[in-house]
């Protein structure tokens, strides 16, 4: 069992202050393999913060990322699963999932995990799954009139994949979990 | 070679003590009193020494005085067997030298008064008195020591099972002032015994004896009696004046800790006047602020501890009296460090923060200046000028953050208004310091500052972060991480700058633009952004709201958007261009949720400026780009003709970035802004055919470039035609008439031939294209395999 870690769009300092508290005492280091950060952190604090959860950090550029250096797509293999990283303002129409799944296709990964709309999603399609792991700080979005603070753990084994979504809804924490299953080690649905 | 002496004489004595113990102790075995006597005199005769230095004489007296405690049996044992004390205090006077004498009077003594045969106030009285006859300090001293030690248990303290009358009481006080105040006497004396050069030696021995003088305090405090009427009237009293009298700095300073320390709180606030009113008193060189310090510090700890007293507090008046007497203490002391008021301030304020925490009045008066009062810890300062002394700065941090840790609530500290003066008086380096453990504690508090004044307020403590100090525009010694780690601490502090209320919101968003504007063209980048969104965050709030309170008029949100105009002009100027784009975006995505038509195309205009004007960076131009065409595919508030410039323009920029392979991605996307879902005016087919068709040209052009210089990797364009094929289908898909079979025919071939030509290295993306392609065939729901029906796939491997 592989825990992996995804969040994003946190837009620090310039959206919101911090992660709510509620889930900086969730986050304890040493529990989790693997961070996916879907970018737009922005600040080097935010990297320092969860380089110490997790030292497997992986970050894709958000268009408001101090850093330039993080890529602009990624791709990762965990387990039996292909996982691909991108922050989502370069698909366009945004938040479209059929532009999403045509990324996903190019990528050729099993999960795709992207942002940008700060709403969380998570697809099965043709060509496997899109997570959108939302905002782990509920920053306001031009997008989404309506965000809570939420961000994804996804438990990775053998050839299932539970994604929990932990949303903070009026102060409270909300969990709710999806399962996914390949149906062999190839790159193909059920 | 003193040393040396001084222990040789020491082991000498010893030896001669042990000695004489031993046979003394024979004596007692075999109940001979008359030799006990003997042995014993000769034993306290080697007290009479002046060899030895204070510290190796009390290892000699310990030794004598535990040698004493078997003879004071035997006295008893011998009174029980029925020999009269009377007779054995009157043989004991036998003793041919003084000091030995006396020790054995003590010790006598009392067994006498345990025995109650007599008075006991007449034989302490008497003990006392003796005791006079040794005038040296050092013996004296001892001797005094020796005789409270051996009445203690003898004396009706607390706890004992002597119990007495008032008049017991009083005769023990009586016994215990008296010979505390010889034996100061004694201690002071030591001082001037000798030579002035030794003066700082005798200093040190005498600090060494101190506590057998301050040990009668410590009696006094258990006496049984000693109440708060006794100890106004009598104790206190007594003992000041003898602290007063004696004009001696060390025992002033001991014994004014020591009163301090040994009585109970509740006495001392009840007899502050007298006690403070020593303090100017006192040698002018006596450490009065330890002494006062101390005072505070205990009375702070009482008021924490027990909440019952705390009326005490206010019906003594508390405050006042010591804040008067600090502002004598710093008036009359001139040549005081500012550290050292700082400090005395410091703990009142602790004392304030204590006693009368809903005083905010309080608080304020030990920051302020009050022109009638003796002083406070501004009108100190001023008089210093900004401060260089680094013990001071700390002093002062201490002093600015302790109320901030009391009350953990910047609003209330937002309302002393003597504050933000005592933080002019820190140096540059340290103001800013204190500016962030001001914000530390509200972010760490959630501490909401709720109105326009609280903002101006709360600016006006932490200016030294917001702007550069006047005349100190070199920012060269700042660390570029520290400067940056700061700004984004005011960044984050907007967000809790906060009001429900819309139109107070308003104000607050106009003064912090206000204050963050003077921050200059470093710290314009860190700071702008947090405020544009929280504007944003007001706009759709207002939108939100039920009731519009503005009736139908929308002018609010479309004031605050001109300011935001105005705003994010001025990151322009300071060379955020890129960063400034992405804000003028987000402003026109606001103005088109508000329906603000006018608006919106002037955001997208100033953003289309900044692109052709200062966005020069290829992959800058790339991902501003399509951060303007996925905004604009978005929009939904222009007519037609806007929309279709502000389209024009984009697929304008589109053709002319610098990478074909870009050129063509930025192209097709362009056919996504004739497309919408919503609405049928919004999906122009042709439009984006012509666009999908463009952008394959552009495709073409690179394959050429690729085939022509053998070798090169052509998976670049491939895999644009690849990409333009899932357009196609994502088109298809959608309904749009204008893409048939054939288009997607024709473009399948080419791809397949150019993968035969060469290792295409799309092949993954092919693949899934192609098993998308079929999964969509088989679809059970008519609509989408029909669709697919339509394209003849027969080349599918």
């Amino acid at each position: 069992m592989v825990l992996v870690l995804a969040l994003g769009d946190l837009h620090v300092p310039h959206r919101a202050a911090d992660l709510p508290p509620k889930f900086k005492s969730m986050l304890v280091p040493g529990k989790i393999q693997h961070i996916i950060c879907t970018g737009n952190l922005c600040i080097k604090e935010i990297h320092d913060y969860l380089k110490t959860i997790c030292p497997d950090l992986h970050i894709a550029r958000g268009e408001f990322d101090e850093d330039a250096r993080y890529p602009e797509t990624k791709i990762l293999t965990i387990g039996q699963f292909k996982l691909g990283l991108c922050h989502g303002h370069q698909v366009i129409p945004w938040g479209d999932l059929d532009s999403l799944a045509m990324l996903q296709r190019q990528l050729d990964v099993d999960i795709l995990v992207t942002g940008h709309t700060h709403q969380f999603t998570a697809y099965k399609h043709e060509g496997g799954v899109v997570i959108n792991p939302g905002s782990a700080t509920g920053a306001y979005s031009s997008i989404n009139q309506d965000v809570n603070p939420s961000f994804v753990l996804m438990d990775i084994d053998g050839l299932r994949v539970v994604v929990y979504v932990y949303e903070l809804i009026d102060g409270e924490v909300k969990v709710d979990k999806i399962d996914f299953k390949k149906t062999s080690t190839s790159n193909s649905a059920p | 070679m003193i040393a040396d002496d001084d222990e040789k004489w020491l082991a000498a004595a010893t030896s001669a003590v042990k000695q004489n113990a031993f046979y003394m102790q024979r004596a007692i075995d075999s109940n001979n009193l008359k030799d006990a006597l003997k042995f014993s005199a000769q034993m306290l005769g080697e007290l009479r020494t002046s060899k030895l230095s204070p510290h190796k004489y009390y290892e000699l007296y310990i030794r004598a005085s535990d040698e004493l405690r078997s003879l004071e049996m035997f006295f008893r044992d011998e009174t029980a067997r029925g020999c009269s004390i009377a007779e054995l205090y009157e043989l004991v006077q036998h003793a041919g030298n003084i000091l030995p004498r006396l020790y054995l009077l003590c010790t006598i003594g009392s067994v006498y008064i345990k025995s109650k045969d007599v008075a006991a106030k007449d034989i302490l009285k008497d003990l006392v008195e003796m005791c006079r006859a040794v005038q040296h300090p050092l013996r004296g001293l001892f001797l005094r020591s020796y005789l409270a030690q051996v009445t203690r248990d003898k004396l009706p303290s607390i706890g004992s099972e002597l119990e007495g009358d008032t008049e017991t009481h009083m005769d023990a006080l009586e016994f215990v002032l008296q010979n505390f105040t010889e034996m100061n006497k004694l201690w002071v004396r030591m001082q001037h015994q000798g030579p002035t050069r030794e003066k700082e030696k005798r200093e040190k021995e005498r600090n060494e004896l101190r506590d057998l003088v301050g040990k009668n305090l410590h009696i006094l405090g258990q006496l049984e009696g000693v109440d708060l009427v006794v100890y106004r009237d009598t104790v206190l009293p007594r003992i000041l004046e003898q602290v007063v009298n004696c004009k001696d700095e060390l025992a002033q300073c001991y014994l004014m800790d020591c009163i301090i320390q040994v009585f109970p709180d509740d006495f001392h606030l009840q007899t502050l006047d007298v006690l403070l009113g020593a303090c100017p008193q006192l040698q002018p060189s006596v450490d009065i602020k330890t002494v006062l310090s101390g005072l505070m510090e205990r009375l702070s700890n009482y008021a924490a501890s027990s909440v019952e007293a705390l009326p005490n507090f206010l019906q003594v008046d508390a405050f006042s009296k010591l804040n008067h007497a600090i502002g004598k203490v710093v008036e009359a002391q001139v040549d005081l460090p500012a550290s050292a008021s700082v400090t005395l301030y410091l703990f009142l304020l602790k004392f304030t923060l204590h006693v009368h925490s809903d005083r905010l009045d309080y608080v304020d008066q030990g920051f302020g200046i009050k022109p009638s009062e003796h002083g406070s810890c501004v009108s100190q300062l001023s008089a210093t000028g900004k401060l260089c002394d680094d013990k001071a700065s700390k002093q002062i941090v201490a002093f600015l953050s302790a109320p901030l840790e009391k009350f953990n609530d910047v609003v209330t500290i937002l309302k002393l208004t003597n504050y933000p003066r005592v933080m002019e008086y820190l140096d540059h380096d340290t103001n800013k310091a204190m500016a962030i453990i001001i914000i530390q504690s509200i972010l760490k508090n959630n501490t909401r500052i709720a109105t326009a004044d609280e903002v101006d307020a709360l600016f006006e403590l932490i200016k030294g972060l917001i702007k550069d100090f006047d005349g100190l525009t070199d920012n060269d010694e700042i660390d570029e991480e520290d400067f940056q780690e700061e700004q984004n601490s005011v960044a984050r502090l907007v967000h809790f700058l906060y009001n429900d209320d819309p139109e107070e919101m308003s104000k607050i968003i106009f003064r912090i633009r206000k204050h963050i504007l003077t921050g200059g063209p470093k710290r314009l980048p860190l700071t702008i952004p947090p405020l544009v969104l929280s504007a944003l965050k007001l706009i759709r709030r207002m939108r939100g709201g039920d009731e519009n309170p503005f009736g139908d008029d929308t002018s609010t949100p479309q004031k605050i958007l001109q300011l935001l105009t105005e705003t994010v002009e001025v990151l322009s100027d300071a060379s955020a261009s890129e960063l400034a784009l992405r804000l003028y975006l987000q402003c026109a995505q606001a103005a088109n949720d508000c329906e603000l038509e006018t608006v919106a195309y002037e955001f997208f205009t100033k953003a289309y400026l900044l692109y052709e004007e200062e966005i020069s960076d290829s992959k800058a131009q790339v991902t501003a780009l399509r951060l303007i065409i996925g905004t604009l595919q978005r929009m939904r508030v222009f007519n037609v003709e806007n929309r279709d410039i502000l389209t024009h323009k984009a697929t304008g920029y589109s053709v002319k970035l610098l990478k074909k392979p870009d050129q063509c991605r930025a192209v097709y996307e362009c056919a996504h802004l004739y497309w919408a879902e919503e609405g049928e005016n919004l999906k122009d087919g042709e439009r984006v055919v012509l666009c999908l068709k463009r952008a394959q040209k552009i495709a073409d052009a690179v394959q050429k470039m690729a085939n022509a210089s053998r070798g090169a990797s052509s998976t670049g364009s491939v895999s644009l035609y690849v990409e333009l094929l899932n357009k196609y289908l994502y088109f298809l898909e959608k309904g749009n008439p204008q893409v048939t079979g054939e288009t997607i025919q024709s473009l399948a071939e080419l791809i397949r031939s150019e993968t035969k030509k060469a290792e295409s290295g799309a092949g993954t993306f092919i693949t899934s294209t192609l098993r998308y392609m079929e999964f969509q065939r088989q679809q059970e729901d008519g609509g989408m395999s029909e669709k697919y029906q339509k394209i003849k796939m027969e080349w599918f491997e």
